[in-house]
């Protein structure tokens, strides 16, 4: 291993700016010369806005301009467009409502934009948004999936019959009929995956910047994926062409999905930006954070599991209804199909499966990815499912799971539901997390938990992902409206210290440093010697940007292919340098070097010689050393693993304390096991925090009652544990890396890990399902309702 | 109606004519300029705000500016000195305690108060302080060891 290479576990280059206060996120921005921009939002969750007075606004202290819904329509902006299709299983394409930046006539929920007043200050333009008068007429709304999909249900869209945006289905309806009907026994569930909101904890912000003498624009976005904003609001919404509008997203305090999308806020600044030729800068409060950020999850599933005599898994069926809020959201219709569905075969060999998925619109904000985005919800059902048949079995959970687990020689597996699985072991990851946890000794710790009143519990959850989104060509048969490649340029200076340029973006992941480990192992560069530039149009040539897990899988062979290029040339260089052929000449501590001789080039002579090309090989080969590579990945990763909670219960109070974790995750080959385990607490904590704490709540009128950081409860360093955390490798088969993704696994095996445990700890009850989260309140009332 | 005021910021006399409804981060990073400081919340609850006011942590968004005329603020940018970093900043990188590194400068101010009251805090005490800050991205785990190993640190330089 290279010192700093790939494995490593480096201290991250980022971290200086932000221990000493230096980071610079979009809020601590300035443009000379700025206004400020503060946005008046519906407080009703459906309403038509009868007349709308801005004349008072316009005269307040400080206010150089109001703009409205029909001004921006009157410029001839379009909607916020939706970047993935979906076509529901009779072939009719989803509903797909117009979504302007704000709102024409109609406000579709709490939170949806009216208006924005521009001002000298932040407070001037927070009192004169108070003066705007909106008259509005009051129409009934729909808040939750069973509102919307009532009988007689008000219409969130009058062309979307029944609030429904797509019936969409996946698998063989007819195989896993008969699966069913030669099934031993039958196990079903209930399931409520509860809506979130992912509180990164920057709020967004954004300053639109034009440039009357260039007729350029500039927008800094607190955004995972800068690209796709400027193609996504250049091309759909404000009509600006690409090599005019220059997107940049510095430091970002976290995104967790809900800062991949396009949101109404940038295009605002950008448009008011030119009309008042000033930069607009927004910065969101929390309370509007709550309002406006996609929220995530959101499903109520029935799903039923055919099984053997012997328990082994013979088919499953699943209908699940996803709430996608009052708009559809950039990535909104992909995530509860296929990013959901085409994970319900989890890590088993279970031969039939057949999944709908009613897409439905309700007045609530637009539902999208967040951490895991799909596949939290699909190992949730099915791992709560499987505990449930291992009741109904009496086969034990882990042995149930082994016995239909895909075999490390089934691999390449196809799955029923589309995926085809490259390589894992999960018998490894359960045994090393059975391990770490001291599973063996459970009833031990039951025994003195009793001792003390508290009620002990231990649940096991296994989970699969596909990371590494995508193969483009196969997320445009299935729906996506642009490609999801990654681009990466290698420039090695002429004194031989290297700039990276990547699409990959980093708000927390600690690409400066992972990525320079990459250059460092491919070219000997010293770690110190490397720069990584992320998050700017004007210097990153393209990127597709960072979710999903994507970042090592795409954006990191990317830049490993790019580095091959800059090796094969280096290579010729040094050949013509030393009078060798560039077949004999090897990469090795940093030179250049003949094989079996003494004769080397160091890599920084070579870079200075194709700058200053005076003895270079001119008539074959181009000065410079600088390389650019596109990566579309041939499938998608397939990280997985193992996750073991134990938690105990006070039966007086309902609390539940999660008093041990264990992960045993499969990453594949692991380029920094120090930023992967801290991938790996966070994604944990925020499945903890899903599973026990955080609930999205709206009223029946749609009114957000958890609208603030005291009613949304989020996890807090005095609720946790230390987790134990480990890995078992099988590499990605199908790139260089053998990297698969390590952001999302924690939030995606954690939930049904907790909810087994909580399940298995009220036993003695024979409670068998616990809603998440599973609050003291939830968890003594069903206490209570079992003992009376 | 602005008021003019002035405290002394990191060791060095500032001021500024602010709105007397300026709240104090605010001042500190629109007035001042000292963008360290940040903003996760408007219901006191995130602790990104966190600075000293007189040697004491305080949340800089629950309070106003003029409430600070005369204080001895000290924000993360003071921290460090003479370019050095401070043991417990030294110890947030060592143990990976940041990760998009929004919270991470409440966490440190928080963090230094705690060790001032309490030089060698075990880990429920460390949980328990800093339960006012959120962090959405370490889960706490790396932040603690930080702040465990950054108390150690500052015990070994006295
Ligand atoms: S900004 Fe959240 S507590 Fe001060
Ligand atoms: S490091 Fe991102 S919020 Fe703490």
């Amino acid at each position: 291993m290279t010192e700093n290479g790939i494995g490593a576990a480096v201290r991250r280059k980022e971290d200086h700016r932000f221990i000493t206060g230096k980071g610079q996120y979009v809020d601590d921005i300035n443009r000379p010369n700025q206004l400020y921009a503060v946005i008046l939002r519906s407080p009703l969750a459906h309403g038509k806005i009868k007349s709308l007075e801005t004349d008072a606004a316009k005269a307040a202290p400080g206010v150089v301009a109001v703009f409205t819904g029909a001004d921006m329509a009157a410029a001839g902006v379009g909607g916020l467009p939706c970047g993935w299709g979906i076509t529901s299983s009779d072939g009719s394409p989803m509903a797909e409502p117009g979504h302007p930046p704000l709102a024409v006539d109609v406000v579709h929920h709490v939170g949806d934009q009216v208006a924005v007043v521009l001002a000298e200050t932040k407070a001037a333009a927070r009192d004169a948004v108070e003066l705007i008068e909106v008259d509005y007429d009051d129409l009934p709304a729909v808040a939750s999936l069973d509102a919307a999909g009532a009988e007689g249900a008000p219409l969130v869209w009058d062309d979307a019959p029944g609030n429904i945006c797509f019936d969409w289905e996946i698998g063989d309806a007819a195989a896993t009929d008969a699966a069913f009907a030669k099934a031993a026994q039958v196990v079903s569930i209930d399931i409520v995956n509860n809506r979130l909101i992912a509180n990164a904890m920057e709020p967004r912000a954004a300053i639109g910047d034009y440039d009357s003498g260039k007729d350029e624009y500039t927008l800094f976005t607190t955004s995972q994926n800068p690209h796709v904003i400027r193609m996504l609001m250049g091309a759909f919404v404000l009509g600006i062409p690409e090599h005019k509008l220059r997107v940049v997203s510095p430091d970002v305090g976290g995104g967790f999905g809900s800062k991949i999308f396009h949101y109404a806020e940038e295009a605002i600044v950008t448009w008011a930006s030119k009309q008042v030729d000033r930069p607009v800068k927004w910065t969101a409060d929390r309370s509007e954070s709550f309002i406006s950020d996609a929220h995530g999850r959101d499903h109520v599933s029935h799903a039923e599991l055919a099984l053997s005599e012997d328990g082994e898994f013979l088919g499953l069926r699943v209908d699940t209804r996803a709430n996608l809020g009052a708009y559809l959201s950039t990535f909104g219709p992909a995530v509860p199909t296929i990013l959901y569905a085409t994970l319900l075969a989890g890590t088993y060999k279970t031969p039939a499966i057949h999944a709908r998925v009613r897409g439905m619109f309700t007045h609530t904000v637009p539902v999208d990815a967040y951490r895991g985005a799909g596949r939290p919800e699909a190992s949730y059902l099915l791992e709560r499912l499987v505990d449930r048949a291992a009741k109904v079995t009496g086969i034990d959970p882990i042995e149930l799971r082994r016995r239909n687990f895909i075999k490390p020689d089934e691999f390449p597996y196809q799955t029923p539901v589309a995926l085809e699985y490259d390589i894992g072991d999960y018998d490894a990851a359960v045994d090393k997390a059975l391990e770490l946890a001291d599973y063996d000794n459970f009833a031990q710790r039951r025994e003195e938990s009793a001792s003390r009143g508290k009620l002990r519990g231990v649940g096991i959850a296994t989970y699969i992902e596909a990371c590494g989104i995508a193969p483009s060509n196969v997320a445009g048969a299935l729906g996506a409206r642009a490609g999801l490649y990654e681009a990466g340029t290698v420039r090695v200076n002429p004194t031989g210290s290297v700039s990276v340029f990547t699409g990959s973006h980093s708000h927390g992941q600690g690409h400066e440093t992972t990525f320079a480990q990459l250059v460092t192992e491919a070219l000997g560069v010293d770690f110190d010697n490397v720069s990584i530039v992320h998050g700017d149009t004007a210097k990153v040539p393209f990127g597709m940007g960072t979710y999903g897990s994507r970042s090592a899988a795409v954006g990191g062979v990317a830049l490993m292919n790019a580095l091959e290029k800059i090796r094969t040339k280096s290579r010729k260089i040094a050949a013509h340098l030393l009078e060798a052929s560039a077949e004999d000449i090897e990469f090795k501590d940093g030179k250049l070097t003949v094989v079996g001789t003494d004769r080397s080039v160091a890599f920084g002579d070579v870079a200075m010689a194709a700058y200053v090309p005076h003895n270079y090989p001119l008539d074959t080969l181009e000065p410079g050393l600088e390389e650019t590579a596109f990566y579309d990945p041939k499938n998608f990763t397939f990280p997985a693993g193992c996750h073991i909670c134990e938690v105990e219960i006070d039966p007086d109070t309902g609390v539940v304390d999660v008093v041990s974790f264990t992960a045993a995750d499969d990453f594949g080959r692991i380029i920094n096991p120090m930023i992967v385990e801290g991938q790996v607490h966070g994604g944990v904590t925020q499945g903890i925090g899903q599973a026990l704490y955080e609930q999205c709540v709206y009223d029946d009128s749609g009114q957000l009652l958890s609208g603030s950081m005291m009613d949304y409860c989020l996890p807090r360093a005095d609720n946790l544990p230390n987790f134990a955390v480990t890995t078992n490798v099988t590499p990605c088969t199908h790139n260089v890396l053998g990297v698969k993704g390590c952001g999302e696994a924690g939030a995606i095996g954690t939930p049904p890990a907790v909810i087994n445990a909580v399940v298995n700890a009220l036993s003695e009850y024979k409670i068998d399902d616990m809603p998440m989260p599973a609050t003291p309140e939830r968890v003594w009332q069903a206490i209570q309702s079992a003992t009376n | 109606m602005t008021t003019k005021v002035s405290f002394t910021l990191n060791g060095e006399a500032v001021s500024a004519e602010v709105d007397s409804r300026t709240l104090l981060v605010e001042m500190i990073r629109e007035n001042l300029g000292k963008t360290g400081t940040h903003v996760g919340c408007d219901t006191s609850q995130c602790g990104a705000c966190v600075i000293h006011l007189d040697g004491r942590s305080v949340k800089s968004c629950t309070m106003l500016a003029v409430q600070a005329e005369g204080a001895d603020v000290a924000t993360i940018e003071g921290v460090a000195t003479n370019g050095k970093l401070h043991p417990m900043q030294e110890a947030f990188r060592e143990h990976h305690g940041l990760q998009c590194g929004y919270c991470t400068p409440g966490m440190i101010m928080s963090s230094l108060d705690l060790v001032k009251q309490n030089p060698d805090p075990d880990e429920k005490q460390i949980r328990e302080w800093l339960e006012g800050n959120l962090c959405r991205c370490t889960g706490y785990q790396n932040i603690v060891r930080a702040v465990k190993a950054g108390a150690q640190a500052m015990r070994a330089d006295d």
